[in-house]
C-alpha cells in the first residue's frame, strides 16, 4: 500500500494526527522536496518527530524512475510531501503508476498552500480562476525566453472576474524567486500595459510565525523586498467589498481600493 | 619625414586616376625569388633603403618586421613608378607561396588585373607554376612573365651565350605552353613574346633585368650583359638595367588599369545581375557608385588591430561609412582607412573605386566577405563553401607558455582561411583544427609555426563522417522526464536537391520565408512542408507540422535546441547528421510553463529524434575526393595502382603528349600517406592535387568497423546503440 501523506505548510508540526499514525505504521518511508519545499523544518527534525527514518527522493526518483514504487507491491510505505498531495499533478501521476502495478493508495490531507493563501489574502476562495506557475527565464540558442503563459492565465481570469494565484518556481541553481522577480516579468511581458493599473497581494513565508502579506500595485512590488522564501503572488480581479476591506485592513493595500 | 609625406601627396593624388593605376600580384613557385623581388621593386620605388632589399626578405616573418622597428603589412604593398613623363601607383598583393587549398590564390588574382609570373631560370617552369598560373587566368588576369636567377645561369652552369638563348626560349615555350594548355582562346591574347615586350629576363638578387624594349631604350645588347655576368660585375649592370625600371616598365605598359580591366573582369570574377545598378557601376569603377569592396586579406597589427585589406570595385571607402558585411546581419563601421607607402599603412580620409584598401573596422569581416553600402548584394564569393572540412587533428601548444597565444592564432587562422574551422572540444578541452585534406592542415600547421611562431603538435588525423538514413520511421512519441509533454516525430531522407541548397548557402531560416517556400517548392517539396519550415541544422530540417497546439510558439526554441542536439551529434556515432527531414506531427504539453522548462523539452525531443534515426535504416556517409594526377605514360602504373589500392575510381584519363591526366575519386579516410606513396610509386613525376567531392555511403561492411573505431576513440561504449536506449517502447 502506498499512503500520500500532506506535511502541511511550514515545519514538522503542521502535519495531521492521521499523518503522524501513517508513519507510525508503515514499513518504509519516503519523502520528496521538489514539489513543495518545507521550509521551517529539516529531515533529521522530522525524522526525529516522528521517530522513524525517512529517505528523500530525487526529482528523477519520482518522475522518471521511481524504482521505490515496487516496495508498495508488498508492504506499507508512505510518502510525505509538502502542502496537500494531490495538489501536484506528478503525485496524481505517481498514484496512476501505483494503480497500474495494482498498489493500493491513501491520501492523508495536509494544508494547501492555495487555501491558506486566499485565506491569508482575504479573498473568497471560490473566486479563483485557474493558477498558474511563473518560471525562471531561460536562454537557449542566444534567446531569452519569458513565458507568457503566467500573464495570459491572469488576463483569461481577469476576464471572467477571477483571482488568480501564481506560484513561484525554484531552480536548483537560481534558487526561489522573489515576489519582486515575479512582478518584474509580469511587467516585462505585459507590452499593451495591461496591468499598469492591476493590483499584486505578495504573500511570504505562509504558515510561519514572520508571514507577511503585502497588497500594493504590481508595478510598486516590482521593487519590492518580502525577505526569506518562499513566496507567492497573487493576483486579485474586481474585489467584493469585504475582499476590499481585508485587503486594506490585513494586507496594507492602499485606501482607495475601497472605493473602486 | 618630410619625403615621407610628400610620398603620401603623391600616392594620394595618383588613387583617383584610375588610368594610372596598375593592381597586380607576382606568382611563382616556391624559392623562384618572388620575395627578393619584390624587396628589390619596393627599394627601387624609394620605399624601403637599398640597403635593406635583397638582405631582408619584406615580405616575409614577423620576427624581422621587429627587428627593423617598422610595420609591415604582408598583405600589400604600393609604390610610385614614373614611366614616359608621367606617375603612375602599382599596387601589389601578396599571393600566397604554397599549393593552393583554401582557395587563397584565387582570392588574391580576383583582387588583381595583371600577374607577373616569375620562373627561375635554371628549373624552369615548376608544378606551382601552373598551378598559379592557372588561378590568374581563370580569373581573367592578365600575365607577364620574369624569366629570374639568369646569374646562376651564366655562373654556376657556366652556358655559353648561345646556350643561354636557347634555354631562356625554352622558358618561354614552356609557360606559353601551360597558357595554351589551359585555353586556346585565352592564348591568342596572352601569349607571352619576348619580342613584344612582354617578357623579361634578369636577376632579382643581382637587381638588374632587360627586356626588348629596354634594351632598344637603353643600348644595351644581350652579350654585354653576359659579360658583365660573366666578369661578375653585377653592380655596374644594376644601374645600368635597373631591375624595377625594367619591371615597371612592363607592368605599366602590359597589364590593364582597373578602368580597363574592370570591365572585362567583373563579369567573370561576380555572378550578380551584370545589368544592375551595382553591376553597371563596378564595371565602370565608378567612385560615385555604391562602395563594393571585396576582402582579400586579414591581418594583425599590434596597434590598429585587425586590417581587413581588398579590392575596391566601385564607391568611395570613407572613415565612419557603415559596410555590411555577406552573410552577416547588422553593420560594421570603418575605423581607419589607409594606403600602403611601400609597406607601411598611412591612413587616408578616402579611397576611390579601382584600388587596394587596408581599413580597420570591419570585426565581421572574413577573407572573401564583400562589404558593401548595400543591404542586399549579391557576394563576390558566398561564403558557405562548397568544400566542407573532412579531416580534424587535434593542436597542442609545445609550450604551456604558448597556451594564450595558441588560442588567439588559431581564431586568426580560422578567420583568414574560411575553409578551416576551429572548435573546441568539450569533454576533453582540446583544439580540434579542421579543414580540407591531411595536406590542408599540414599547411596551416607549418604556417602557425613559421608565420605565427607558435611550436604546436597534432595529433593523428581524424576523418569526419556523417550519419544519415536510408528508410524513414515515425511517428516517435518523446516523452519528458515528468512524462507531461510529449512530442511526436517523424524522420525521412531529405531531398538531395535541398541538401544541396543548404549547403551551398541557397535557402537559410535567415533568408525571407516566402522565397524559401517557393525555393525548396521548385525542386518539389508539397506546399505544407515548404512553409513549414521551423530549423536548419547542418544539413537536417525540421519542420512543425503540428496545428494549434497551445503554448507551442513558447516553446519552439526549446524544440529546436532538441533538434540541433540531436542532429549535431548523430544517435549511432556522434558525427554530424546529414540529409534528414524531421517532421513534428504532434505535440502535448503541460499547462503549467513551469513543467516545460528546458529540463523536460530538449531531452524529450532529442531522444526522440535520436530513436527515430536508427528506426530508419540509419549509416554513415563518408567523405571523397577527387584527386587529379598529371604523370608521365612511364609512370602512369604506378599512379594508377596507388588509386586503386586505396578505394578508388578512376573517373577519367586523357593523354597529352607523353603526358597523362588522371582524374580519380577516392575515399578521404585512403588517401592519409597518399603524397609520399605517389611519389616513390613514380619517382616524383607525378603533380597532384585534391578537391572535395561530397559524402558517399560507406560500403556496407565497413560500416561496424568504422563505427566502433569512432566510439572507441570518443569514449563511448562499444555497439551500435539501440532505439530502446533513447525512448521507452
Ligand atoms: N642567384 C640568385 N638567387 C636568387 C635570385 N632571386 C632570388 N634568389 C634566392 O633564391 C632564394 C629564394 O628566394 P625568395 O625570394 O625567398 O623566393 P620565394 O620563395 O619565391 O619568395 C633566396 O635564397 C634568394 O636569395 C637571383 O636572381 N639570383
Ligand atoms: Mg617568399
Amino acid at each position: 500500500m502506498l499512503t500520500f501523506v500532506g506535511l502541511g505548510l511550514y515545519d514538522e508540526e503542521d502535519i495531521t494526527l492521521k499523518g503522524v499514525r501513517a508513519i507510525k505504521d508503515a514499513d518504509m518511508v519516503f519523502a520528496e522536496f521538489y514539489t513543495s519545499k518545507m521550509m521551517g523544518t529539516t529531515i533529521e527534525r522530522m525524522e526525529s518527530r516522528y521517530q522513524t527514518k525517512i529517505t528523500t527522493l530525487s526529482r528523477g526518483e519520482i518522475e522518471a524512475d521511481p524504482a521505490w514504487l515496487y516496495h508498495a507491491i508488498d508492504r506499507d510505505v508512505v510518502l510525505l510531501s509538502g502542502g496537500d498531495p494531490m495538489v501536484s499533478t506528478t503525485h496524481i501521476d505517481l498514484r496512476l503508476r501505483a494503480s497500474d502495478l495494482g498498489i493500493a493508495t491513501v491520501v492523508v490531507h495536509g494544508t494547501s498552500i492555495a487555501s491558506a493563501a486566499a485565506g491569508l489574502a482575504g479573498l473568497q476562495n471560490y473566486r479563483f480562476g485557474k493558477s498558474a506557475t511563473i518560471p525562471f527565464p531561460y536562454t537557449v540558442r542566444s534567446k531569452t525566453i519569458v513565458s507568457e503563459t503566467p500573464y495570459n492565465t491572469v488576463l483569461l481570469n481577469r476576464d471572467n472576474d477571477l483571482h488568480t494565484m501564481l506560484f513561484l518556481d525554484i531552480d536548483p541553481e537560481k534558487g526561489f524567486m522573489a515576489i519582486s522577480e515575479a512582478a518584474q516579468l509580469l511587467m516585462q511581458v505585459d507590452e499593451r500595459g495591461l496591468l499598469d493599473r492591476a493590483l499584486g497581494i505578495g504573500i511570504a513565508r505562509a504558515g510561519s510565525p514572520d508571514v507577511v502579506v503585502k497588497c500594493d500595485y504590481i508595478r510598486n512590488l516590482a521593487g519590492s523586498d518580502f525577505g526569506a522564501p518562499m513566496h507567492l503572488l497573487i493576483v486579485p480581479a474586481g474585489l467584493h467589498q469585504m475582499e476590499a476591506e481585508a485587503l486594506v485592513r490585513f494586507a496594507g493595500a492602499p485606501d482607495e481600493i475601497i472605493e473602486r | 619625414m618630410g619625403v615621407k609625406k610628400k610620398m603620401v601627396e603623391r600616392v594620394r593624388g595618383l588613387m583617383s586616376q584610375p588610368e594610372n593605376i596598375r593592381n597586380i600580384g607576382i606568382v611563382a613557385h616556391i624559392d623562384h625569388g618572388k620575395t627578393t623581388l619584390t624587396d628589390n621593386l619596393l627599394a627601387g620605388a624609394g620605399m624601403i633603403s637599398k640597403e635593406l632589399a635583397g638582405t631582408q626578405l619584406f615580405m616575409d616573418s614577423d620576427e624581422e618586421e621587429q627587428e627593423r622597428g617598422i610595420t609591415i603589412d604582408a598583405a600589400n604593398v604600393s609604390m610610385v613608378h614614373e614611366f614616359e613623363g608621367e606617375e603612375y601607383l602599382i599596387n601589389l598583393i601578396d599571393t600566397p607561396g604554397h599549393v593552393d587549398f583554401g582557395g587563397d590564390v584565387t582570392r588574391a588574382m580576383r583582387a588583381v588585373d595583371g600577374a607577373v609570373v616569375v620562373v627561375d631560370a635554371v628549373e624552369g617552369a615548376m608544378p606551382q607554376t601552373e598551378t598559379v598560373l592557372r588561378q590568374a587566368l581563370r580569373e581573367n588576369v592578365t600575365p607577364v612573365l620574369f624569366v629570374n636567377k639568369v646569374d646562376r645561369l651564366i655562373n654556376e652552369l657556366q652556358v655559353d651565350p648561345e646556350t643561354m638563348q636557347i634555354k631562356l626560349g625554352k622558358v618561354i615555350d614552356n609557360v606559353n605552353k601551360l597558357i595554351k594548355g589551359m585555353s586556346e582562346e585565352k592564348y591568342k591574347e596572352w601569349r607571352i613574346d619576348a619580342s613584344n615586350g612582354t617578357v623579361a629576363f634578369g636577376s632579382a638578387l643581382y637587381n638588374w633585368a632587360i627586356s626588348v624594349t629596354y634594351m632598344q631604350k637603353s643600348k644595351i645588347d644581350f652579350k654585354e650583359v653576359y659579360n658583365y655576368c660573366k666578369d661578375n660585375n653585377m653592380k655596374e649592370l644594376a644601374e645600368r638595367c635597373p631591375l624595377h625600371e625594367v619591371l615597371n616598365d612592363m607592368i605599366i605598359k602590359h597589364l590593364p588599369d582597373p578602368l580597363v580591366a574592370q570591365k572585362r573582369r567583373v563579369p567573370v570574377i561576380w555572378h550578380g545581375d551584370a545589368d544592375s545598378e551595382i553591376g553597371a557601376q563596378m564595371a565602370s569603377c565608378d567612385p560615385d557608385g555604391d562602395t563594393a569592396l571585396m576582402v582579400t586579406k586579414i591581418t594583425r597589427d599590434p596597434h590598429a588591430g585587425e586590417i581587413a585589406t581588398g579590392r575596391l570595385f566601385s564607391g568611395t571607402i570613407v572613415r565612419g561609412q557603415e559596410l555590411h558585411i555577406s552573410g552577416t546581419s547588422g553593420t560594421d563601421r570603418i575605423q581607419q582607412v589607409g594606403v600602403f607607402m611601400g609597406p607601411e599603412r598611412v591612413e587616408v580620409e578616402k579611397i576611390p573605386a579601382g584600388n587596394i584598401v587596408a581599413v580597420t573596422g570591419l570585426k565581421n569581416a572574413i577573407v572573401g566577405s564583400t562589404a558593401t553600402t548595400l543591404r542586399d548584394m549579391y557576394p563576390f564569393e558566398m561564403i558557405t563553401h562548397a568544400s566542407e572540412p573532412v579531416v580534424t587533428v587535434a593542436v597542442e601548444a609545445k609550450h604551456m607558455r604558448d597556451l594564450p597565444k595558441l588560442v588567439e592564432v588559431l581564431r586568426q587562422v580560422s578567420k583568414e582561411d574560411p575553409t578551416l574551422q576551429v572548435k573546441i572540444d568539450e569533454e576533453t578541452g582540446e583544439h580540434l583544427l579542421a579543414g580540407m585534406g591531411e595536406l590542408h592542415l599540414e599547411v596551416v600547421a607549418h604556417r602557425i609555426e613559421r608565420d605565427k611562431g607558435v611550436e604546436i603538435t597534432t595529433s593523428e588525423p581524424i576523418v569526419a563522417y556523417r550519419e544519415t538514413i536510408m528508410g524513414r520511421a515515425g511517428p516517435v512519441e518523446g516523452k519528458s522526464p515528468n512524462r507531461h509533454n510529449r512530442f511526436y516525430i517523424e524522420v525521412s531522407p531529405l531531398e538531395p536537391e535541398i541538401v544541396d541548397m543548404i549547403k551551398s548557402g541557397e535557402i537559410s531560416m535567415k533568408m525571407d520565408k516566402i522565397e524559401r517556400r517557393d525555393k525548396v517548392m521548385e525542386v518539389g517539396m508539397g506546399k505544407d512542408e515548404a512553409k513549414s519550415f521551423s530549423a536548419i541544422s547542418e544539413s537536417n530540417i525540421l519542420l512543425d507540422m503540428t496545428k494549434g497546439v497551445q503554448y507551442l510558439r513558447e516553446t519552439m526554441e526549446l524544440i529546436i535546441e532538441g533538434f540541433e542536439e540531436a542532429t549535431t551529434a548523430g544517435p549511432m556515432s556522434r558525427e554530424p547528421c546529414q540529409g534528414l527531414k524531421l517532421r513534428l506531427v504532434d505535440v502535448k504539453l503541460h499547462e503549467d510553463a513551469v513543467h516545460r522548462g528546458p529540463a523536460q523539452v530538449i531531452p524529450a525531443v532529442r531522444q526522440a529524434i535520436q530513436a527515430a534515426i536508427l528506426m530508419a535504416d540509419v549509416t554513415l556517409l563518408e567523405p571523397f575526393q577527387k584527386v587529379f594526377i598529371q604523370v608521365p605514360q612511364d609512370h602512369m602504373g604506378g599512379a594508377i595502382s596507388e588509386i586503386q589500392g586505396r578505394r578508388g575510381a578512376i573517373l577519367n584519363m586523357t593523354q597529352e603528349g607523353d603526358v597523362t591526366d588522371i582524374e580519380a575519386k577516392t575515399p578521404v579516410a585512403e588517401l592519409f600517406g597518399f603524397a609520399g606513396d605517389l611519389r616513390s610509386a613514380t619517382e616524383g613525376r607525378a603533380l597532384w592535387s585534391t578537391e572535395f567531392a561530397g559524402f558517399e555511403s560507406l560500403p556496407k561492411n565497413l560500416l561496424p568497423e568504422i563505427v566502433s573505431q569512432i566510439r572507441t576513440r570518443k569514449g563511448l561504449k562499444p555497439g551500435i546503440p539501440k532505439p530502446s536506449d533513447f525512448v521507452s517502447e
